[in-house]
């Protein structure tokens, strides 16, 4: 995601930049890397899907008066025995076609990921630039939590920190809510890695002349940090983000499939695999297999193209 | 080092200290537990009665006082939902878990332990790399869709093994169920088990793999084979040794998060364990449940990583000085 803004906001404002772009390093990394244009591509495609699945999807699956109960159990591609209709990926027990409930729940997926990984990154970045540009005991309190936080899985401290907040929420607000209190948990439960590589970062930067010229100028603790220090701890942080999407993502679709995360009302593709798994022994396995697969593909996929921008931003592994 | 010690320890108290108000807050703040055990029907003397009973009129000092002393002999006040002791839930539920998470840590272990003796030494080989290949779509898979694969080949495909529950039990002493002793019991543990301990297997498998390529680069491996010793000794008395003490680590960490990933297998599986009971406790919002289970896994995260500290110090003694600074 980080990579398709860049090119396309730089673009319009500078022709240059896009000319450096696609002249630097690492754009021809990306062009070497069959794995890279792969896995971008299918990340690419499926986020084009979700942002567009109202104008994709042939039904709207949350819109009562389009569905039809005679269509339910409709197999893949086969015409439905009593409306001769026939579905792309089939339909579920209501007659919702199962490549629209797909798309829609991929909305869901990437948005709870997307977000959670982006607050995990604010509130990384911050406490990680805090900690290690003051040092103290502010930085001995962050890191310590940061040390707790890490003993524990990161998927248990999703599940608890949803089971406290969905207790703290009012009963009537709760299935409203149930989508960013998805966001909170996932979010908290993953900025120590952003804190500790922001962390440091700063602790190395901190101490070279541009700093300490910085500082001699008077520009304020927090201009430095943001505006000069962070800029040269970002390629680490991408890396990072890219592979907790992938993590983020996993994350919310268990969350959701243990009926602890999405409401069914706002079904995400972990919903979807959980509703699917009542239909496996009766043989509707379409119901259960396309949102499995999706899963795996965009999970797969971001955690691919991590592992690659990983060893591209890296020069010792060039 | 008596201080590292004594700091780690202190540490470890505060940490349980602040999840037991956090455990505590959940019970004082949300919502009325009231509501949550009376249905519509309720007369105002009802309401009042169990309120009494709960606790739940005493000031907020006292009743938080009461909770850290209830929490200390393991009680956890009576579930919102079932009406019963936390406690007496709890204990019988743990039977389940503990020998399913037993199981598959053995599974995690042994066939780790060997696929990556066996993926090391014969590294180019193409059973090796095989096994490495299947490792990673092992590791990229997520818990509940193995769970759920395993279900479709071996319950409804091939209809060999039970898809769900424990199977028969038998009644061992007071407290404990056991699925060990029963056909069906067993044969109901096979599918969670290797569910549960495929993750840590991979972990322990490529682990044991990349220090085993180490050791067997150093120096004292090739003089033990100049000796004449046969690949057997050289491999498991020299190489796997060594190995030992960072796989022994892992392992001890990966305890916890065999406990913790329960739960995923366990709602595949409706496997009547702890972790299933914390999840039912999320979605009815039971908060007696939901904070027991809370200080319960603390304890049990705490304990084990202040055992793997406390053990490090006393195997490498380069981390006996002081190490607050970065790594």
């Amino acid at each position: 995601m980080a990579e398709t803004s860049i090119p396309l906001s730089t673009k319009e404002h500078d022709k240059g930049r896009w000319q450096r772009f696609r002249e630097s390093d690492f754009f021809y990394a990306f062009k070497r890397s069959p794995v890279a244009i792969v896995s971008f591509a299918v990340v690419a495609l499926l986020v084009l899907a979700a942002v567009f699945a109202p104008l994709i999807a042939p039904t709207n699956p949350f819109d009562p008066a389009s569905l039809n109960l005679m269509n339910g159990f409709t197999p893949p591609m086969e015409p439905n025995a009593f409306t001769q209709e026939s579905f792309l990926m089939g339909t579920d027990d209501q007659g919702r076609d199962v490549f629209s409930t797909i798309l829609y729940g991929m909305r869901i997926s990437l948005f709870v990921g997307i977000s959670a990984v982006l607050f995990a990154m604010v509130l990384g970045i911050v406490l990680g630039l805090v900690s290690g540009y003051f040092g103290g005991w502010t930085e001995t309190i962050i890191m310590r939590i940061a040390d707790v936080q890490l003993t524990f899985p990161s998927i248990l401290v999703a599940m608890l920190i949803f089971g406290v907040a969905k207790g703290f929420t009012p009963v009537e607000y709760r299935d409203q809510m149930a989508i960013w209190v998805l966001i909170l948990a996932i979010g908290l439960s993953d900025w120590v890695q952003f804190a500790r590589v922001v962390r440091g970062a700063t602790l190395v930067e901190k101490s070279k002349d541009y700093v300490a010229a910085a500082r001699l100028i008077g520009r304020s603790p927090w201009a430095i940090m943001i505006r000069h220090i962070l800029p040269n701890a970002m390629s680490p942080v991408l890396v990072i983000a890219t592979i907790s999407l992938a993590l983020a993502i996993i994350a919310e679709a268990t969350l959701s499939f243990l009926g602890v995360g999405a409401p069914p009302t706002q079904p995400s593709l972990g919903t979807l695999i959980r509703i699917g798994q009542g239909f496996l022994f009766s043989g509707e396995w379409w119901i259960l297999f396309f949102p499995a697969c999706t899963l795996l593909g965009l999970a797969l996929s971001v955690n691919l193209l991590g592992d690659w921008l990983r060893d591209a931003l890296n020069p010792r592994l060039r | 080092m008596l201080a590292f010690i004594i700091r780690r320890i202190g540490q470890s108290i505060l940490v349980l200290l602040i999840v037991g108000l956090v455990a505590f807050s959940m019970f004082r703040f949300v919502g009325d537990p009231i509501d949550n055990m009376l249905g519509q029907e309720r007369t105002i003397e009802d309401v009042e009665r169990l309120r009494t009973q709960l606790g739940l009129d005493q000031p907020f000092p006292v009743q938080y006082y009461r909770f850290l002393e209830g929490a200390a002999q393991g009680n956890f006040g009576v579930s919102y939902r079932q009406g019963r002791p936390v406690s007496e839930i709890l204990l019988e539920r743990a039977p389940a878990t503990l020998e399913l998470a037993a199981v598959s840590g053995m599974l995690a272990i042994v066939f780790g332990i060997a696929l990556g003796v066996f993926t090391a030494i014969r590294r180019n080989g193409a059973t090796a790399n095989i096994i490495m290949a299947t490792s990673l779509i092992g590791v990229s898979l997520p818990t509940f869709l193995i769970g759920i694969l395993l279900i479709y080949l071996f319950s409804v495909e091939l209809g060999w093994l039970p898809s769900f529950g424990r199977g028969e039990t038998v009644q061992i002493g007071e407290s404990w169920t056991t699925g060990f002793l029963t056909i069906s019991g067993l044969k109901a543990l096979i599918l969670p088990s290797i569910t549960l301990g495929l993750y840590q297997m991979t972990l322990i498998m490529r682990l044991v793999r990349s220090e085993m390529l180490e050791v067997l680069r150093q120096d004292y491996i090739r003089f033990a084979r100049a000796r004449g010793l046969t690949d057997r000794v050289v491999n498991f008395r020299h190489a796997l040794k060594n190995t030992m003490v960072p796989v022994v680590t892992v392992i001890g960490l990966q305890l916890g998060a065999i406990i913790a990933f329960a739960i995923i297998t366990e709602t595949v599986f409706q496997w009547p364990g702890v972790g299933l009971l914390f999840i039912n406790a999320i979605q009815f919002v039971d908060i007696p449940v939901m904070a027991a289970y809370l200080m319960l896994i603390s304890v049990m995260f705490v304990g084990i990583n202040l055992i793997v500290d406390i053990l490090y110090v006393f195997i490498d003694p380069r981390l006996r000085v002081d190490r607050t600074g970065a790594h």
